[in-house]
């Protein structure tokens, strides 16, 4: 039992920021545009969020503070992801290139301003932002070791993102002509909705998202933020297509390369695992296979959103 | 009448073709530009006592260190200008190879393990090793391109998987087989499989170069060769600006995509083939971490307006300004200014559509309104033409 409370909160440590920060790149992929700079929003959301915290912890701590930083996180990933938006819809330029470009920016300039301020560039920060167990709720039998001990508040807003993206997108207004955005912009064009607008809310959507799931990936798992977020950012990627660019299914493949991931970095500690004998490396291996087999199989029905990747042009046709 | 309208309009397409070279130029040199002031405004910001000095060294810092420091520019470029030349191809065939990181390291892996193990190969060693890099690479490309050619499955996210599982079995691979576990690395290679001087020691004395460099220069060359003089070139190119075009006009477009994409993974290959039999003790580091140079290649393949011999230029580049970087160090800035630098110009390279756009719809507008002046010159001379004849014509009646 332990075993398995131990694994499936290491699973959410690693499922709530891949959720999150697929769920982001959807909105902008729905939207119509490729975001590809997951990996380097979420570095600086994380980079920002963890200056932030590294500063202010000797006059906040606990889950104010964490707060506070998931909203410079969201910010910081705002900030960054309007240099995408701006390329790709303003400058019509390949947002493919755009989104590399800001990838290879993110890490260097995490170094370079963290080098700048405190001499190296990791930054440590004090981790006071786990719950031992939430009152009352922690004490329910078999869901109470699940999810309401030894957890952070990030789980709760990764689920209550995903409720709200999914509401946002299929029972609102905006969520309907975003996806029109994606799928036909002329179409969309014609009947007035501002696709040039709508295309820059889904990259800040997605950079607000992205932003925040670099936080989130790093408080649980580490004390030091040394400007990387381990490939997250490609993973969450590859989270989007695996959950065909939908919410649920987005979580649920979340959930999946979140299971992986915890089997490759704790299989040792897990008896029934380590006596399989195979070779740690596979389980790290298995997400991105998966990914290329489902898209070998399922890109020709793919549900990818038709007008994806194309600069919006309103005098062509 | 035709013919004389048709004329100047040939004449104009071929001068279209001048103004778009001259633009890309332009709008490489500007994103260039544009790069290093940002990088010196962000020096400026961090330190200003500093920052004119540092900046000076990235610029022209290499050029001081004499033969020795323009032979270690070769060395850094070398490699760069491989995966230069594998993203450039496959933008030439309308695919874009953000997997050069993975073809490289697959590559690297390839030259080590024929280097550490196959010792009782002598001279030809170094040979066997590089090659087997090239076919690594290759290989390890060529999946891509098969899932991109039958299964339609779009190419800049299989490569980016590629990318990971690449260096996740590339580390495996080197701790099962040629695992130096006192220095988390793969073994040193031996003498055999290093790539030989080719009497560059008596130009660049003790910098890093060797005759890798030579293997990456003849690489440009043929490949300028196949895209600019071979029908196989044509054919690649064709594919990608028209997929269905190319088909109708019988060429077997699955196969070229496919080929395209193994030989972009060759390029890539040969390039961390070069890099790590190039004899200066480097390894393979068993750590998570993708390879840098198949990104930087994106920036110089962009930079290059991905022709092989602009590849070879912004290669140097990069290079050049990569030392620089190291140069800098001295002043106490962190070397992580030229990779904000470099991801700069990427960024501007992708305005470079734009930048075009604008200069061609000005020129455009020039040849139109030539044009338009043109015909009503024509139309006026036609209709005094006009008068003149029926007047002859009256006249004639009249006498």
């Amino acid at each position: 039992m332990t075993t398995l409370v131990f694994i499936f909160q290491q699973t959410m440590f690693f499922t709530i920021p891949l959720m999150i920060v697929a769920l982001g790149g959807m909105f902008s992929e729905r939207s119509g545009i490729v975001n590809i700079a997951l990996e380097g929003i979420m570095l600086i959301g994380a980079f920002c969020s963890i200056l932030f915290i590294s500063i202010f912890q000797t006059v906040m701590s606990g889950q104010l503070l964490l707060l506070c930083a998931i909203g410079v996180a969201g910010l910081a990933g705002i900030i960054i992801s309007l240099f995408h938006a701006y390329a790709s819809v303003n400058m019509k330029a390949d947002q493919v290139i755009s989104g590399t470009a800001i990838n290879m920016l993110a890490p260097a300039l995490a170094i370079y301003v963290a080098r700048l301020l405190t001499g190296v560039q990791q930054i440590y920060f004090d981790n006071t932002f786990r719950i031992a167990k939430v009152p009352f709720l922690g004490d329910i039998p078999v869901i109470g070791p699940l999810l309401f001990q030894k957890t952070y508040i990030t789980t709760y807003i990764g689920f209550l993102i995903l409720i709200i993206s999914a509401i946002v997108l299929y029972k609102t207004r905006f969520g309907l002509r975003l996806r029109a955005c994606g799928e036909h912009p002329h179409a969309a064009d014609s009947v007035g909705i501002n696709v040039y607008k709508m295309r820059y809310a889904g990259v800040m959507i997605s950079g607000f998202l992205g932003g925040i799931g670099g936080l989130i990936f790093i408080v649980p798992t580490s004390t030091c933020f040394n400007a990387t977020v381990a490939g997250y950012g490609f993973l969450a990627l590859a989270v989007l297509i695996f959950g065909n660019w939908k919410p649920l299914p987005i979580f649920g493949a979340a959930l999946f390369f979140g299971l992986m991931k915890t089997v490759a970095s704790s299989y040792s500690g897990v008896p029934f695992l380590a006596d399989l004998g195979v070779p740690n490396v596979v389980f790290k291996m298995i997400p991105y296979l998966a990914t290329m087999i489902i898209l070998a199989f399922t890109s020709k029905n793919s549900q990818m959103p038709k007008a994806e990747g194309i600069p919006y042009d309103k005098g062509s046709r | 009448m035709n013919g004389k309208i048709l004329k100047p309009q040939k004449a104009k397409a071929t001068r279209f073709g001048t103004i778009n070279l001259n633009v890309s130029v332009l709008s490489s040199l500007f994103a260039v530009v544009v790069g290093l002031l940002i990088g010196f405004v962000i020096l400026l910001v961090s330190n200003p006592s500093q920052a004119l000095a540092a900046f000076m060294a990235i610029l022209i810092g290499p050029l001081k260190g004499g033969m020795v420091s323009i032979g270690n520019v070769l060395y850094y470029s070398m490699p760069i200008i491989m995966t230069g030349l594998s993203v450039g191809f496959a933008f030439k065939t309308g695919l874009f190879n953000i997997g050069a990181s993975g073809q490289f390291i697959v590559g690297a892996y390839g030259a080590v393990l024929v280097g550490v193990t196959c010792t009782f190969l002598g001279p030809v060693h170094w040979l066997a090793a590089l090659i087997t890099a090239v076919v690594f690479g290759s290989l390890w490309a060529g999946v891509v391109g098969v899932l991109k050619a039958y299964a339609n499955v779009n190419e800049v996210i299989t490569s980016i998987m590629m990318n990971y599982l690449g260096m996740l079995l590339v580390n495996y691979l080197v701790v099962k087989t040629v695992y130096n576990s006192l220095k988390n690395q793969s073994l040193d290679i031996p003498p055999s499989a290093v790539i030989p001087d080719m009497g560059l020691n008596y130009l660049f004395g003790n910098s890093h170069v060797n005759g890798g460099i030579f293997i990456a220069v003849l690489a440009v060359v043929v490949m300028h060769i196949v895209l600019n003089k071979t029908t196989f070139g044509f054919e690649q190119k064709a594919v990608g600006y028209n997929r269905e075009a190319s088909r109708y006009a019988g060429i077997n477009e699955k196969r070229s995509i496919v080929l395209s994409m193994m030989i972009a993974g060759a390029l890539s290959g040969l390039g961390g083939g070069l890099l790590y039999l190039a004899g200066t003790g480097k390894c393979i580091h068993v750590v998570e971490v993708l390879a840098a140079e198949g990104f930087t290649g994106i920036s110089v393949a962009l930079l290059g307006l991905s022709t092989p011999i602009g590849v070879l230029l912004a290669g140097l580049f990069i290079g050049y300004i990569t030392l620089g970087g190291f140069n800098m160090q001295l002043f106490n800035f962190a070397p992580e200014i030229i990779d904000i630098i470099k991801a700069v110009i990427i960024y501007f390279s992708a305005f470079a559509l734009i930048f075009k756009g604008i200069i061609n719809n000005r020129n455009a507008k020039i040849l139109h309104q030539e044009e338009m002046l043109e015909r009503e010159r024509q139309a006026a001379a036609l209709s005094t033409a006009a008068a003149d004849s029926p007047q002859n014509a009256e006249r004639g009646n009249s006498k």
